[in-house]
């Protein structure tokens, strides 16, 4: 466990810029509290504020990404209570009181997780857009099953879409993971 | 000692990706993940209708809304002179619509506000007042008499025709067609598709008034050519626009267009004083940006009963939507289409082309296309197919007997490029051997005897890479070479930045392999950079597989500028003469004195503290290079599949894919851009594409209709290797890139159209949907499933 | 990409979410997975002022047998919960062949069988296994519960008969009268495809007897589609081929299908019969390994 802060957003606590007196009512908003990668976080938020957004625009973690509008691409998969889910297909107000993992979330300040180091090794990354979705869905794979075939990494996959790499190496990759993963346990 | 150049990272070794190591931990710089203070956002509303009048557009209703800075629409645009923008095919386009709209999803105003939600919020109040026309989705209706004209807007344009082009020996082929045994013919539709890159398109335009700079974040595969085309349009002097264009989520050709989004942000940005974002939605990617394909070929071989093709005819029509805005070499108005049967050696061919405006979105050249060589290559190795059958000879034998041979080289292809290196016979025997082509055909039969259906496809080619030399290749006027530059420190380490733009395929990692192979730094030692236009040399992008022939070739030669000016350096430190220094990885050293030497470190310190007598400090040189022809590189793709007669669903059982592309710089990338492209060749053949209904309306226009393999359906892929040097290329590469996007498809239909021989069906067009299989297997016709698509 | 505004209520209990719904008037809608509900409201296809989210309300979220036999699957009952379940495919093999079709891995986590149903898509694949089994929706509202059976239950293309103050608190399929047998068949081009078309066959065996059977039909009509007729042709018979071969041609000519660019109606016709074929051949095989 390093001893560094953590890095706080904003910079300065002394202020934060709200609307002026006098203008157009408010629009209704709501206190969300979750656990992000371990670390409670909360916000001030509108209901219809997507859960990918307050990830991505509130708390400044832009490793989770959007592809697509209709639910389909996975760019956006978190793991939500430890199961992978499609951020923006959850509204932010849902995950009050929930556990949130993004990409940023697996390697700890020192070590990398398997399934990232498997993703290098193995070229399971070109552009990197689908990267972290495709990760974690794998992770939570490898969370239930350490010994995967390849069939059913790829069922596991079947709701992540990747456009450059033809997910041969991707399979290669979590199957590296999941061999390391069975070494270490 | 000379280094280990695996060890080092040189050519050759599969040095795993630099820039991985942000990607992998979610830290990449896209476009959206740029955040500017005092940011502002931008949606675009878009037309429903495909063709109509604009009576009227109100957009009070979104002023009213709390948060809302700016709504912009051509009114506006036209009153600044931006309404219309130039294309890089020499047509205009519309930034927002005025008169009407020519595409269903086409720009008709924008709504810039303090957040994304605010800004749609916005673009739903707008109320536009629409008076349909009638639509155009193909050709044919184009060419019709009656036809209404899209482009009223063009003063001379009265019919919906944008070109007649053609290129070859008319006469010479006309007379080997009278003298044929056999004239094979075939018409197809190679459907419109869609690059689809996971992240959309989307620009962060930053307008400094204080300093009158232009800077402008954007998804694009060619930041230079942005930065002219900015500045030619917006009128904002060059040296004053910057164009950043950070990580990105994937290109595949979608990201070289000057999208009317990216001129919107910068607009509002001027008129606003603010940063303003503007990230597409997948909808809006899919229904406007540009697309690939959409062209019917109508296609002949005159063939010998030896099965020696004596000439080739083709005539293509292609829908290139309401504007005219291929992104193409400035001479040839479809691409390199010519550039198909370059593999076989035929005496004479004749192309002629025909362009046409329609109803949809604008483009025609993109999606891994090498400027339409995906059609060339398509077209060739499906009329090929055809002809072996139709003179019953066996699919390999036919190729056995055209394809070029190993010394016939340099060769004149039938259109008239020159190849100048292959082994074209080698390749294609491997892949036989591979995939058990003997054995295979006698699993078909015997399983055809128990009713079940199985074929196997072939698909040859060589592709024309590395576009292109100055005397024929331009974009614009501009020619098309590219660059590198590379400065070296005092320690040895190095900076390299060129002209192209990564977007996936591992640049950062792969060009420093190139330097390391001529300079003996390992490749760990230098950082690449690429798509900043203050930084970077002026270069023409990535896209069309350039980047290993031209900037790699730049990167090569800038690497031996600087050896040359190292090994002055090094003589001066071993106090000997030019002509007695010896070279090997890394080293300099004295002829017959091999272990009096110094490392190329040493010279690098040298230069900052110890350079001879009238020679510049300093280690570092740039270079520009305009390759001297194309790069040929060669594949034999073979698919093996089984298709369910009751269905139409058809599997692949295995897929073998032979690929020669010249010396590899890092074999592992290189087999991942063929698994990529392999996967898009796929998808086209089984399940991807656009059409349209007969009101002009686009399926295809989201991820639900657009259909992506996953994992699940992608089959696996069988690599083998071939490599034979490019002849001119610095280090013999030839490039990879679009390799398997372009001969891909072909092996997968002519697989299909294989296991349903003796029905009489020669043709299905892409994608080979369960529907279309099974009718065709019910009824023994082809199956041409242009636009619109039947309805009820 | 960006719905409208709304109100987000999460009340704890039915009886809340019940008086908040009565509130809304018809303008309030029920949050349960969300994977059909939100990407409607990205598009704004839907934008109600309300929602009313029930995932926080306890004991809607189990699945299984009553004493009685009747099986049930509460309202928060996940896709991937029926999918990795390892007794519901002695209870419900039609369901539990089902569970991996629906959807992809990732939206299954979230989206919930009983929403799936009410949200009533010709398109979608639970309906049609509830038409087959002879489910039922039990549905709460402020007068108490009512169950509907799904062939009533659905009224047209995104329509159900719940008025805007009901919510569906569980799904409930009639015990079997013998061994339950059947399976679902989907022809989609991709994952996570909607269906081209689609066949669930429910039957209840006494040996190898039909003595009740249920077809359900996907993405064939304005609404799931109940091939009553079909399914009667099987009652009876032993899976004969003759028997098989009629009721594959009632199924197909209960579809009425559209054509469009998955393919003509006579072509998705053509698949129902043959699913109806394979999955009656499916169930003969079974029996043989069984025997």
């Amino acid at each position: 466990m390093s001893n560094e802060p953590k890095r706080r957003w904003p910079d300065m606590t002394l202020f934060e810029e709200v609307a002026p007196s006098g203008a157009p009512s408010d629009i209704p908003t709501t206190r969300v509290e979750l656990r992000v990668n371990g670390e409670t976080r909360a916000a001030q938020i509108e209901p219809r504020l997507l859960l990918a957004h307050l990830i991505r625009n509130g708390f400044k973690l832009t490793g989770t990404h959007t592809g697509c509008d209709t639910t389909n691409c996975g760019a956006c998969t978190v793991l939500y209570d430890g199961q992978p889910v499609k951020s923006c297909t959850m509204f932010a107000v849902q995950a009050n009181g929930h556990d949130v993992t993004t990409v940023e979330g697996l390697a700890s300040s020192e070590q990398l997780h398997p399934i990232q180091e498997g993703f290098k090794d193995e070229h399971g990354l070109q552009c990197g857009f689908c990267t972290p979705g495709m990760m974690l869905s794998a992770v939570a794979l490898l969370n239930e099953n350490l010994n995967p075939t390849e069939d059913e990494v790829r069922w596991a996959l079947s709701g992540n879409l990747c456009r450059c790499t033809g997910y041969q190496n991707i399979v290669k990759a979590v199957l590296w993971a999941a061999e390391k993963m069975r070494g270490d346990a | 000692m000379a280094l280990d150049e695996i060890k080092i990272g040189g050519l050759g070794a599969s040095r795993r990706r630099v820039e991985d190591n942000r990607f992998i931990r979610g830290k990449g710089n896209y476009v959206d993940d740029v955040v500017l203070p005092g940011m502002l956002h931008m949606e675009i509303l878009r037309s429903p209708l495909a063709h109509a009048k604009i009576k009227s557009i109100d957009t009070s209703a979104a002023y009213a809304i709390p948060g809302v800075r700016m709504v912009m629409t051509g009114e506006m645009m036209a009153a600044r002179n931006l309404a219309w923008m130039p294309t890089l095919s020499y047509d205009t386009q519309a930034v927002l619509a005025t008169d009407k709209v020519r595409f269903q999803g086409q720009e008709v105003a924008c709504v810039i506000a303090d957040d994304p939600y605010i800004a749609k919020d916005g673009c739903e109040a707008i109320v536009v007042d629409y008076e349909p026309l009638p639509p155009i989705v193909n050709p044919t209706q184009a060419m019709a008499a009656d036809a209404p004209l899209i482009r009223d807007d063009k003063i001379g344009q009265d019919n919906n025709v944008i070109f007649d082009w053609a290129v070859g020996d008319r006469e010479g082929t006309d007379r080997a067609f009278a003298e044929a045994d056999l004239v094979s013919e075939i018409s197809m539709h190679y459907p419109r598709s869609h690059p689809s890159p996971i992240e959309s398109c989307g620009s962060i335009a930053d307008y400094d008034r204080s300093t009158s700079k232009l800077t402008v974040y954007m998804t694009t595969q060619a930041p230079h050519i942005i930065r002219a085309a900015v500045s030619l349009v917006a009128e904002i002097p060059e040296h004053m626009i910057r164009i950043i264009s950070p990580d990105l989520g994937g290109g595949f050709g979608n990201k070289v267009p000057v999208y009317p989004g990216y001129v919107m942000s910068i607009l509002a940005s001027i008129l606003l004083e603010a940063p303003v974002k503007w990230i597409e939605d997948k909808s809006g990617n899919l229904i406007s940006t540009g697309f690939g394909r959409d062209v019917y070929l109508k296609g002949q071989l005159a063939v010998r009963n030896d099965g020696k093709i004596l000439a080739v005819r083709m005539h293509t029509d292609s829908d290139h939507g309401a504007f005219f805005a291929d992104a193409q070499p400035s001479k040839f108005k479809i691409g390199l289409m010519h550039s198909a049967f370059a593999c076989y050696d035929i005496p004479s061919a004749h192309l002629t082309a025909r362009g046409v405006y329609t109803n949809k979105s604008p483009g025609g050249v993109a999606y891994r296309c090498s400027f339409r060589v995906t059609e060339a290559m398509f077209f060739q190795e499906r009329m090929v197919q055809a002809a072996a059958d139709d003179l019953g000879m066996d699919q390999a034998e036919f190729r056995r007997v055209n394809l070029v041979k190993d010394d016939d080289f340099p060769k004149r292809t039938p259109f008239g490029f020159l190849t100048d290196s292959g082994q074209y016979e080698k390749c294609l025997q491997i892949g036989l051997d591979a995939i058990g082509y003997d054995d295979f055909k006698k699993q078909k039969e015997e399983a055809k005897a128990r009713g079940r259906l199985l074929g196997i496809g072939i698909s040859t080619m060589t592709e024309p890479l590395g576009a292109g030399n100055s005397r024929e290749y331009d974009i614009l006027g501009i020619k098309m070479f590219d660059s590198a530059e590379l400065r070296v420190h005092m320690t040895g380490k190095a900076i390299l930045r060129t002209g192209a733009k990564t977007q996936g395929q591992g640049h950062e990692t792969t060009w420093a392999q190139i330097v390391a192979h001529e300079l003996g730094i390992p490749a760990e030692d230098i950082v690449v950079e690429e798509g900043d236009t203050d930084t970077a040399p002026f270069g023409m992008g990535t896209y069309a597989s350039r980047s290993t022939p031209v900037a790699g070739a730049a990167v090569s030669m800038v690497s031996r500028k600087i050896r040359a000016k190292a090994r002055k350096i090094a003589a001066h430190l071993l106090e000997v003469s030019d002509e007695d220094i010896e070279w090997e990885l890394g080293r300099f050293y004295v002829r017959g004195a091999h272990d009096r030497g110094v490392t190329i470190q040493d010279c690098a310190m040298a230069a900052y503290s110890n350079v001879p007598d009238g020679m510049e400090p300093g280690l570092e040189n740039n270079a520009y290079y305009d390759p001297p022809n194309l790069t040929w590189p060669f594949a034999c793709y073979i698919a093996t599949v089984e298709v369910d007669p009751e269905t139409g669903v058809w599997d692949v059982l295995r897929l073998v894919a032979v690929d020669d592309c010249g010396v590899r710089i890092n074999p592992m990338i290189v087999e991942g851009q063929i698994m990529g492209g392999l996967t898009e060749a796929y998808a086209m053949a089984n399940m991807q594409f656009i059409t349209f209904d007969e009101d002009g309306n686009c399926v295809g226009s989201n991820y639900m209709d657009y259909l992506l393999p996953t994992a699940w359906e992608t089959p696996g892929f069988e690599l083998h290797e071939v490599v034979t040097p490019c002849p001119h290329h610095p280090i013999g590469a030839k490039g990879i890139g679009e390799c398997a996007t372009v001969g891909g498809p072909a092996a997968f239909v002519n697989a299909v159209i294989d296991a349903l021989k003796g029905t009489g069906v020669r043709n299905i067009d892409m994608p080979l949907l369960p529907d279309r299989v099974y009718e065709a297997l019910q009824t023994g016709n082809d199956i041409s499933g242009h636009p619109p698509v039947k309805t009820d | 990409m960006y719905p409208s505004r709304f109100n987000y209520e999460a009340p704890t209990s039915v009886e809340a979410a019940i008086a908040l719904l009565t509130e809304g008037n018809g303008e309030a809608k029920v949050l349960a997975g969300g994977q059909s509900l939100i990407p409607m409201m990205k598009l704004r296809f839907a934008s109600p002022a309300t929602l009313i989210d029930i995932n926080n309300i306890p004991g809607l979220d189990s699945h299984g047998a009553d004493a009685d036999g009747t099986y049930r699957i509460g309202a928060l009952v996940r896709h991937a919960d029926l999918e990795k379940s390892t007794t519901l495919p002695d209870h419900l093999p039609l369901i539990a062949s089902a569970a991996h079709l629906v959807a992809d891995p990732i939206v299954r986590t979230r989206g919930t069988f009983v929403g799936s149903v009410c949200h009533a898509d010709p398109q979608g694949d639970w309906a049609s296994c509830m038409v087959a089994l002879g489910g039922s929706i039990v549905a709460q509202g402020p007068s108490g519960k009512r169950s509907v059976e799904v062939k009533d239950f659905v009224a047209g293309p995104f329509q159900t008969v719940l008025a805007h103050n009901e919510i569906a608190i569980h799904a409930a399929i009639p015990p079997a009268t013998g061994t339950r047998a059947g399976g679902y068949l989907k022809l989609e081009r991709r994952v996570g495809d909607f269906a081209t078309a689609g066949v669930a066959l429910a039957l209840d065996m006494a040996g190898s007897t039909v003595n009740n059977a249920g077809i359900g039909l996907t993405g064939v009509g304005a609404q799931t589609i109940n091939a009553h007729e079909a399914a009667a042709a099987l009652v009876g018979s032993s899976l004969e081929a003759d028997a098989v071969e009629n009721a594959a041609r009632l199924a197909a000519e209960a579809a009425n299908p559209r054509s469009d660019h998955r393919g003509s109606a006579d072509y998705k016709r053509h698949i129902i019969a043959t699913f109806v074929k394979r999955l009656a051949a499916n169930v003969q095989r079974a029996e043989a390994q069984v025997a």
